[in-house]
């Protein structure tokens, strides 16, 4: 009795916005990692595709035929996690949804569109690999890649219009009365956010393939097929790596153009001045101190304007009230994961140098065992510097669920049971990645031993039969 | 403007409820298909079915939810805080359903695919039933206007609501087997022709049965529902009832085309007939469409997609459905398993 008078009905009547947070955080967090490889995985396979029909090579035909086949678990997964995001803008989000779901919603009508698309030719690449004529059948991949691109553009135009929400008229009482849906769609944080998501899914996506590869590599299957999904793969990745440093270096000086207390979380600047240190790690304290970490000298001044250099003034988190921006913890959350981001980062593109450079006089990969360990390592950096990244936008916003709108309190579900949700998502989402991760590398280890029964199993065969090298 | 974005969101919750509802039918069937020998050519059939396009199909939920965000918000905060319970259960089921069909194609091992299966065809009852009892809800009146919370709990444990759930199951499991009987008949499997021809004439009898006792029910719980459904929606239920009567009728001797699509017809006339029985209200008898709708510049942008959608996706959808249909998709992956194949032995 007492455990229930306590412990349980307390419970229930907890505050629903934290636990609101709590679960979108984690099924965006979880769905995230999904996106990359529904993005990306197709242009790998489409690239595979390409050369094996072009040079007749079997090892990348059967390549292309298996990352489809992997496509469509996680391809399947990502659209049961992205169906549970719709459902949640709704049940953790209604007031959210119920007053700016007119602008908001607008990106979605078009994303519903190439999610769409996407859907209808992943049935059709995925099946039809026998009995479609090969280049027929390659061409009905292309639309995947393609929707992939304009999908995600289009949720991330939705996520860029909560940082810069255009395109609305409001009344004096702060509702909508009208919308214009270009402005919304191509608000000002759109491109070079979409441009930093559609990137860091190549990126991401090239490094987890490129990091079972790589793992089988290092275990000795050092033949041709696994070469080739080692370098598809990770070709793809290390194309993205510099143009994400340049797109992300975009986006940074945007935020501070555009989101100024966003971006005095992120360098973790305290009161506005100029010659502005980029302090590595550290954190605030409860005064909202700067404490620790290793402050370079002017550094953030110079790289929010290089034509100003250490002169130019990057302005405090106190230039606006207590209310009206993230707490000190969340300055921290910003500011660690920026750290992160930028760091992991920096190490990827190190190891990509490490790629270019051996290409360049060697005219192959690198040979090195240590090169294929960090490949390995690469793929969960990879994750790692992406979740990073979304940390940085989405903390970097509050206490604002509308950039200076609406706050995320006043946006969330009266519920109180949302506790009990969060916690069902939570095991059901944990069941659900680990047997996707079995499946999956169930679905290889058979491949694997069923090599000796392909004949049966050639992709375009009967009608074109390709020979076994 | 307004009426051609409500048109549109029951447009898309009539093709849902077909194709989707025809998906979520087969997997009820899959679970009383019974025991792993028993049930192994049913579900073979079911299988085959429900192959390649069963993504597809569920991206019209996405679309339904897109069009009610964007176009009537207010409404979607109202039920989405109102059917709270409902709509995380259906939610969970949907996520169970697509995970583990796709994981069931994915894996090879009899027990796994067992487990995936049980999880399968539950979650497939679970989601129809959610859904009609959220209808249900809205008919009689339970979601009040204005983005506000009715009744947790009564909103949707009630007769209306239990009344739909249950038609919404029927309904869906008739659609399934009459779509069924097709398959197996272009598979060649005469038994499994008779087989579901039998549960088509059951499930059809009981959604006839539920369906009546529905109408009591919603007279008395959700009147301006009734006087819709006896007046301007009469057709619509005449045709239904007509249309789910021929189905049965055409399966007599063999099954032929006309067959499927009077049971489609019986579905889709039966959710346009609520439709159209509860207008002009969105939430009926707290807020219109007119009332709900966004403003102008919103709903032009949707039904543009939407005008997109019909020029890109329909040809697609076509396409994807006459390759089927020519066989030019077949299953895959099953038979690359070592040593499974028509003799080997079953763990």
């Amino acid at each position: 009795m007492t455990l229930f008078a306590d412990v349980l009905i307390p419970m229930m009547e907890v505050n629903p916005v934290p636990w609101a947070r709590a679960q979108m955080a984690f099924t965006l967090a979880f769905h995230i990692i999904l996106v990359p490889l529904g993005v990306s995985w197709s242009v790998m396979a489409l690239i595979a595709n390409y050369r094996g029909i072009r040079r007749a090579e079997a090892d990348a035909i059967r390549l292309a035929q298996r990352w489809s086949k992997y496509m469509a678990v996680t391809f399947a997964v990502g659209a049961v996690t992205g169906t549970v995001l719709s459902f949640e803008f709704g049940l953790l989000w209604p007031q959210f949804m119920g007053h700016w779901g007119e602008a908001f919603g607008v990106p979605f009508a078009f994303e519903g569109l190439f999610f769409f698309l996407e859907a209808v030719f992943i049935s059709i690449y995925i099946f039809g690999w026998r009995r479609l004529k090969p280049w027929t059948h390659f061409w009905t991949g292309v639309p995947i890649a393609v929707a992939g691109i304009f999908g995600s553009v289009s949720v991330v135009a939705a996520n860029a219009w909560m940082n810069s929400p255009e395109g609305v008229t409001l009344d004096t009482a702060g509702n909508v009365v009208a919308v214009d849906p270009l402005g919304v769609i191509f608000n000002r944080a759109m491109p070079l956010m979409a441009a930093h998501m559609v990137v860091a899914a190549y990126l991401v996506g090239g490094f987890l393939v490129a990091m079972v590869y790589a793992t089988a590599m290092l275990r000795g299957r050092r033949d041709r097929y696994h070469r080739l999904g080692f370098l598809i793969a990770f070709t793809v990745a290390a194309i993205a790596v510099p143009v994400q440093m340049g797109v992300g270096d975009g986006l940074a000086r945007w935020v501070y153009s555009n989101q100024p207390v966003k971006f005095a979380a992120i360098e973790m600047v305290p009161t506005t001045s100029s010659d502005v240190p980029e302090t590595l790690l550290g954190h605030l304290n409860s005064e909202g101190q700067v404490v620790g970490g290793v402050p370079i000298p002017g550094l953030a001044s110079w790289l929010s304007d290089p034509s100003t250099g250490r002169a130019t003034v990057v302005q405090g988190l106190d230039t606006v009230p207590a209310d009206e921006r993230p707490t000190n913890r969340q300055v921290n959350v910003v500011h660690l994961a920026w750290d992160i981001m930028v760091g992991v980062g920096t190490a990827l593109f190190l190891l990509t140098l490490w790629y270019w450079t051996s290409w360049i006089f060697r005219r192959d990969m690198p040979r090195s065992k240590w090169f294929l360990r960090c490949a390995v390592a690469a793929g969960p950096l990879a994750v790692l510097t992406m979740e990073a990244g979304w940390t940085v936008s989405e903390v970097g916003r509050q206490p604002w669920i509308v950039y200076n709108k609406m706050r995320v309190e006043d946006a969330a579900t009266t519920n109180t049971g949302v506790w009990i949700t969060l916690i069902a998502v939570t095991i059901l989402y944990i069941g659900l990645g680990v047997t996707t991760v079995l499946v999956l590398r169930g679905m290889s280890r058979r491949y694997r031993e069923a090599r000796r029964f392909e004949e049966t199993d050639s992709p375009y065969g009967p009608r074109e039969p390709v020979k076994e090298t | 403007m307004d009426t051609a974005a409500a048109l549109l969101l029951f447009a898309a919750i009539t093709i849902y409820a077909i194709f989707g509802g025809a998906d979520f039918g087969a997997g009820f069937w899959d679970l009383t298909a019974g025991g792993a020998q028993r049930g192994e050519r049913p579900r073979e059939v079911i299988d085959h079915s429900i192959g390649p396009v069963w993504e597809a199909n569920h991206v019209w939920l996405i679309f339904i939810f897109v069009v009610l965000w964007t176009c009537f918000s207010e409404a979607y905060a109202s039920i989405t805080l109102t059917m709270f319970v409902p709509l995380t259960l259906a939610a969970l089921g949907i996520v169970l359903r697509g995970a583990s069909f796709a994981f069931g194609k994915a894996v090879f091992r009899q027990r796994a695919r067992r487990s995936f299966g049980a999880i399968f065809a539950v979650s497939s009852v679970l989601v129809p039933y959610c859904f009609g009892a959220i209808a249900g809800g809205i008919a009689s009146g339970q979601v009040p206007a204005g983005g506000r919370a009715g009744d947790p709990l009564r909103s949707w444990v009630n007769p209306t609501s239990v009344v739909m759930g249950l038609l919404a199951v029927s309904v869906t499991a008739y659609v399934a087997a009459v779509l069924l009987t097709w398959d197996a008949h272009r598979l060649s499997d005469e038994a499994m022709v008779g087989y579901f021809r039998v549960r088509a004439v059951a499930a059809g009898a009981v959604a006839g049965a539920v369906a009546l006792v529905g109408l009591f029910v919603v007279r008395s719980e959700a009147s301006y529902v009734f006087g819709g459904l006896t007046s301007r929606a009469l057709p619509l239920v005449i045709i239904s009832a007509v249309a789910g009567l021929g189905a049965l009728f055409l399966l007599r001797g063999r099954p032929h085309r006309g067959g499927r699509l009077a049971a489609i017809a019986a579905a889709g006339a039966l959710v346009l007939a609520w439709g159209v029985a509860q207008w002009n209200y969105l939430l009926p008898e707290t807020l219109t469409v007119s009332a709900a709708a966004a403003p102008s510049g919103t709903i032009t942008a949707v039904l543009v997609a939407a005008g997109l959608a019909v020029l890109l996706i329909v040809p697609a959808f076509i396409l994807l459905y006459v390759l089927d249909q020519r066989g030019l998709l077949p299953e895959e992956g099953v038979d690359d398993e070592p040593g499974r194949g028509p003799g080997a032995s079953r763990a």
